[in-house]
């Protein structure tokens, strides 16, 4: 059997959820920021970089670095590696700064 | 020729004198911009200084400043000439503006007077109420990490440079140089440029060098599309700049970066080098930033860095020989301007080494001035 870190500390997790990531489906368990479940769900890139159309995902996994911004409904900027994400999410692949209302 | 510090002041330094063919070695007791150029903005500022020695220095360094941007290329420095604006909050503060521009302008700089209803032209985000402006099109930005690195690649380019880093000069006396790494290196003089910590390499000598820390703190937004186009600073800031004052002074001097970032300075404290992070000064720089642009207030603040400004009590570099010691020669204590006055320093240090006419009159720069007060 794959052991997993749920095996490790024994977790009994509630009942999985699924929320959207760029319209497919993604499961995830209750307490996982989104970073966790879009990993666990094999997504390691959920953003394109300003300046080179290049994918990003989580670096420090810790809020520091601002690497894995998220657009999460509807709201760009958001830090996957800290925001909890919630039964019927809508997760989106960010590009751009997020600022459109400063243009 | 040893210049002492890696810094933007000993990179242009080691170009200035390695471009008159002498030949140079240049020490660091860690890399290469690791002190205070490595913590700057990179303001290469006329609007803040009043008529002087200091403004002289200045309008000849923004003019070498641009010459360096053709020779090796404006992406090279990051240079920007994007000029600057200064704003007034109100009619007294207008006025005072204005005189101090006008007194400006008969020392070379040019100064364009902005009423309050053509600020948003030059500066669409800009707080609305403002009493006025003056924009001064010399004033301009380089990244200073990379401008001093362009200018030792430069100087080593020629064959006469070595760069010696992680290299702690433990004894100075005339024609030694007393390394921990590299022995005992001979010249025929010195230069100081050895940034905060230039009155440790003075002391070295016997000298005296009243040099002090005057920590800065700079706030780092997230990348944003260009929403301040000028360096924008509120008039207030050239008092702070003139302080004396041990305590704290801030009023926020807010520019775009080419990489989206908008950079927020500038706060003043004398609290030696104590490197701990104040959150009540950034609190104060970010609101203070708001004031100027209101759009700033939706922005988050990514990260805050902060320096160590090379501070002399008369707010003077300390540039030419030391008066008893003829071989040693300081080019330090820029406080917050080291990056815009670097080329005119090298300039002046260059001229004075080879025993030419410099182009300006070094003496109110002498490193003399503070032995007699000390005596």
């Amino acid at each position: 059997m794959r052991r997993g870190p749920l095996d490790l500390v024994r977790a009994r997790p509630e009942t999985p959820f699924e929320f959207s990531f760029d319209g497919e489906p993604v499961t995830a368990l209750p307490g996982q920021t989104v970073a966790a479940a879009l990993w666990q769900a094999g997504h390691l890139a959920w953003r394109r970089t300003r300046l080179g159309d290049r994918p990003r995902g989580a670096f420090c996994g810790m809020g520091a670095c601002y690497d894995c911004l998220v657009e999460l409904d509807g709201t760009p900027n958001v830090r996957a590696c800290l925001a909890p994400v919630r039964p019927g999410a809508l997760v989106r692949t960010q590009r751009g700064d997020g600022h459109g209302e400063l243009r | 020729m040893v210049v002492i510090g890696a810094g933007m002041i000993g990179a242009a330094c080691a170009d200035a004198l390695a471009r008159r063919g002498m030949r140079v070695a240049v020490l660091d007791r860690g890399p290469v911009v690791g002190g205070t150029t490595g913590a700057g903005e990179g303001n290469l500022l006329v609007s803040d200084k009043g008529p002087g020695p200091e403004l002289e220095l200045a309008v000849e360094s923004l003019r070498l400043w641009r010459e360096l941007a053709e020779d090796l290329g404006p992406r090279a420095l990051e240079y920007e000439p994007k000029g600057g604006l200064v704003v007034a909050r109100d009619r007294q503060a207008f006025t005072e503006l204005q005189a101090s521009a006008r007194l400006q302008c008969l020392s070379g700089v040019t100064t364009v007077e902005v009423p309050a209803d053509a600020l948003g032209e030059l500066e669409p985000h800009l707080a609305p109420g403002l009493a006025g402006g003056v924009h001064y099109p010399q004033d301009a930005q380089v990244q200073p990490a990379l401008a001093a690195a362009a200018l030792l690649r430069r100087a080593r380019d020629t064959g006469r440079v070595h760069l010696l880093a992680a290299t702690t000069v433990t004894g100075l006396s005339e024609g030694r140089v007393e390394t921990d790494a590299h022995g005992t290196l001979l010249c025929a003089s010195v230069v100081n440029a050895a940034g905060t910590w230039s009155g440790e390499i003075a002391a070295l000598a016997g000298a005296t060098l009243p040099v002090l820390p005057r920590r800065g703190f700079v706030l780092v937004t997230e990348p944003l599309p260009p929403l301040v186009r000028h360096k924008v600073y509120a008039a207030d800031y050239v008092a702070d700049v003139a302080s004396g004052s041990a305590d704290l002074q801030s009023s926020a001097v807010v520019e775009g970066t080419a990489a989206g970032p908008v950079l927020i300075g500038a706060s003043r404290e004398r609290v030696g080098f104590d490197r701990g992070l104040s959150v009540p000064v950034l609190a104060r720089l970010a609101a203070q930033a708001a004031e100027l642009f209101p759009a700033l207030r939706e922005v988050r603040v990514l990260r805050a860095y902060r320096g160590f400004r090379p501070y002399l009590p008369d707010h003077l570099p300390a540039i030419g020989p030391d008066p008893e010691r003829p071989w040693l020669f300081q080019a330090c204590g820029h406080e917050g301007a080291g990056i815009g006055l670097a080329p005119a320093t090298a300039r002046l240090v260059a001229q004075l080494l080879d025993g030419e006419q410099p182009f300006m009159d070094p003496a109110p720069f002498g490193p003399g001035r503070f032995g007699k007060e000390q005596a």
